[in-house]
């Protein structure tokens, strides 16, 4: 996982609520048994039938997508955030996530923010009236600005506003470790835990 | 000891690990492994010079991609690359294989309770948001993505963030026509797609006692529509009589003790839960879903609702659908029996039940999909395969199916649908195609009368 401190670039506004992830990468593309590629099917059905927000040139190469609540929802596919790391996007900004959608993307390096609804409201509201305007999401810092625009809720030009995060995966995230080598550290812990379970647990074979 | 829920219990007694500031380390008993969200994870581990540290502890099965016609020949090439690497990982790890032609082949949610490696206490995970399914025999479980999956198979813990708890009650009498996929419906419609966002749900109230053990599968298996990664029942009576006997359940001398430890996970009685949601059974009603998420759900006798949001509005366009159209007015091109939330031997006597002696409208093309290829047999022991063949409609292999349609069972675009599936996202049976989400009863009236109908006025 490449390690995430900061990231600078433009953001793409998707003004939905409950984005499943069957919206995100649809099924047919789950064939793959690499974890790459998947960027040109990012929203395959929404691009397909026309005019879709993010296929407008002035949010190519965006970096941030802001979006509405429970981002991500439906199925496990991790190939969902991959799909969006692929199509170069390091951070999604929304009211709320999916539990699993959120935990997939904290362990490939898609940095879930969560803001309250009035700042993604006005995240987006300010990504669809300038469209291509800069933000910065800084997760050393813990805060999201704006380059060049104050705004009530957003704060002053360079202020900004500010996020929570799950400390561990902050950590991990910010260093880009490897969480199995981490757990793998513990091997003691697992195997004690190991020696006490009792007899009439299932084996599989 | 303070009063504890049964989630609490269970996750307990599954700490490796705790540290300040980080997610529990939990050990999980089972893990299961299918063909699609699991390659990637092996070949990482390939990659870190890793091995599966528990294989008797993981279980494989093709399911997600399998043709449910003509064998493993009529697989594409991408699904047959993906089932032969499945193939080949396993060999490599010595971790057991249910694949296509395998008599205990099938969708990964149902074979688990059907084996009896589904038990009570444990800690269950799988690289699938229906694993919630599990937690119906009082069992903690829940979907993990491919990078969790690898730390599975490498470590065979997980580390995870503690959830909170949530009480869903359901208390009284379910009326006549009325099952399990109603009660799963009914909740999501009443919390919401995102309701259960950080939280286990367990299941309460006389309503869920008296669900047979594959009722309380079809209603926590939904749980994860209601956004909660995990659902769960307290085992009791029903839960043992379901075990007994299955293949990989404690046989004779070490049955007692886990009854007994069994016996002591249920939610202690001055136990507090974070939410409690108390819905009245009498009250429930069969359910159509109308929209493109679960939650956009309305009793058969109701209308298609006038928009709230922007979302609704989106949803009623992609569905072609009115507001004030009366349900049982809509019309339908598609009948799916299947998937993990309803295709055990009970969802099939019920649905054949309403099929026997009649005949699939013309318009409509139906299908059954057993969910598992024990679940086929069984069924065509009873004689229900030639109920449903006779009526007109088609009788196939165990698999996923046109629930996600990752194989070559999918709708047309714009093709309608009544399916007894867990998902009614846009494009999910197929592009363009259009899910309403029903109970096995409800299907197969629909099959027959050519559009929604509430089954329990169906002569
Ligand atoms: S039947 Fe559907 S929901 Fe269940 S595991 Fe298969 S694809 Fe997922």
């Amino acid at each position: 996982m490449d390690p995430f401190t900061r990231v600078t670039g433009v953001l793409a506004p998707l003004d939905r609520a409950n984005v499943d992830t069957d919206q995100i990468i649809p099924k047919q593309f789950l064939k793959r048994i690499e974890r790459s590629g998947y960027g040109p099917f990012l929203f395959y059905d929404w691009r397909r039938s026309g005019d879709f927000i993010l296929d407008r040139p002035a949010y190519q190469g965006a970096t941030v997508l802001v979006t509405g609540p429970n981002f991500g929802c439906g199925s496990s596919r991790e190939h969902a955030p991959w799909s969006l790391l692929d199509a170069g996007f390091r951070a999604v900004i929304a009211p709320s996530f999916a539990d699993i959608f959120k935990s997939n993307s904290f362990r490939c390096g898609l940095l879930p923010v969560e803001l309250p609804e009035p700042v993604t409201r006005q995240l987006i509201d300010l990504a669809l009236e300038e469209p291509g305007m800069a933000v910065t999401v800084d997760l050393v810092a813990q805060r999201v600005t704006l380059s060049s625009i104050s705004l009530p809720r957003l704060g002053r030009v360079g202020e900004g506003v500010s996020f929570s995060i799950d400390p561990f995966f902050r950590e991990c995230v910010l260093n880009g470790w490897d969480e199995v080598a981490l757990s793998l550290r513990q091997d003691a812990d697992i195997a004690r835990y190991e020696a006490m379970r009792p007899g009439w647990l299932p084996v599989t074979r | 000891m303070p009063a504890r829920t049964m989630a609490s219990k269970i996750w307990e007694s599954h700490v490796v690990a705790a540290r300040d500031g980080e997610p529990d380390l939990l050990y999980v008993d089972l893990h299961l492994v299918h063909e699609v969200t699991s390659p990637q994870a092996f070949e990482s581990l390939r990659l870190n010079n890793r091995r599966v540290r528990r294989p008797d502890l993981t279980l494989a099965t093709m399911d997600h991609d399998v043709p449910t016609r003509g064998g493993r020949a009529e697989a594409d090439p991408l699904a047959e690359r993906q089932m032969a690497s499945l193939e080949e990982n396993c060999r490599r790890e010595g971790i057991a294989l249910y694949g296509m032609g395998n008599a205990r082949q099938g969708i990964v949610h149902v074979i688990g309770p059907e084996l009896g490696l589904t038990q009570p206490g444990m800690v269950i995970v799988c690289g699938d948001s229906h694993t919630s399914t599990h937690g119906a025999m009082g069992a903690l479980a829940f979907g993990i993505g491919t990078s969790e999956v690898e730390h599975v198979l490498a470590t065979q813990c997980l580390r995870q963030g503690r959830p909170k708890d949530m009480a869903v009650t359901i208390e009284g009498e379910l009326p006549l026509g009325v099952t399990a996929k109603d009660i799963a419906l009914g909740v999501i419609a009443h919390i919401g797609v995102a309701g259960g966002q950080g939280h286990v749900i367990e299941y309460r109230g006389s309503a869920i006692r008296a669900l047979s053990m594959e009722g309380r599968l079809t209603v926590c298996n939904m749980t994860i529509e209601g956004g909660a990664r995990a659902g769960m029942v307290a085992p009791d009576a029903t839960t043992f009589a379901y075990l007994k006997g299955r293949p990989h359940a404690p046989v004779a001398g070490q049955w007692e003790q886990a009854v007994e430890h069994w016996r002591s996970l249920a939610t202690d009685r001055d136990a507090t839960f974070d939410r409690d949601v108390v819905i009245d059974a009498a009250a429930l009603e069969p359910y159509v879903s109308w929209g493109t998420n679960p939650g956009q759900s309305v009793r058969v006798s109701g209308r298609v609702p006038e928009p709230r949001t922007e979302t609704d509005e989106r949803a009623l366009r992609y569905m072609a659908l009115d507001p004030g159209t009366a349900i049982e007015a809509i019309a339908i091109d598609r009948v799916f029996i299947g998937s993990c939330t309803n295709a055990r031997m009970e969802d099939l006597r019920l649905a054949a039940t309403v099929v026997r002696g009649r005949t699939v409208h013309p318009r409509v093309r139906a299908m059954v999909v057993p969910g598992s290829a024990l679940v086929k047999r069984q069924a065509e022991e009873e004689g229900l395969d030639a109920v449903f063949r006779q009526a007109g409609f088609e009788w196939r292999d165990a698999g996923c199916s046109m629930c996600l349609g990752m194989n070559p069972d999918i709708l047309g675009p714009g093709e309608r649908c009544a399916s007894t599936s867990n998902r009614n996202f846009e494009g999910r049976q197929g592009r363009g195609g259009r899910t309403h989400l029903v109970s096995p009863p409800m299907a197969a009236a629909a099959a027959i009368a050519g559009h929604l109908v509430d089954v329990r006025e169906f002569h």
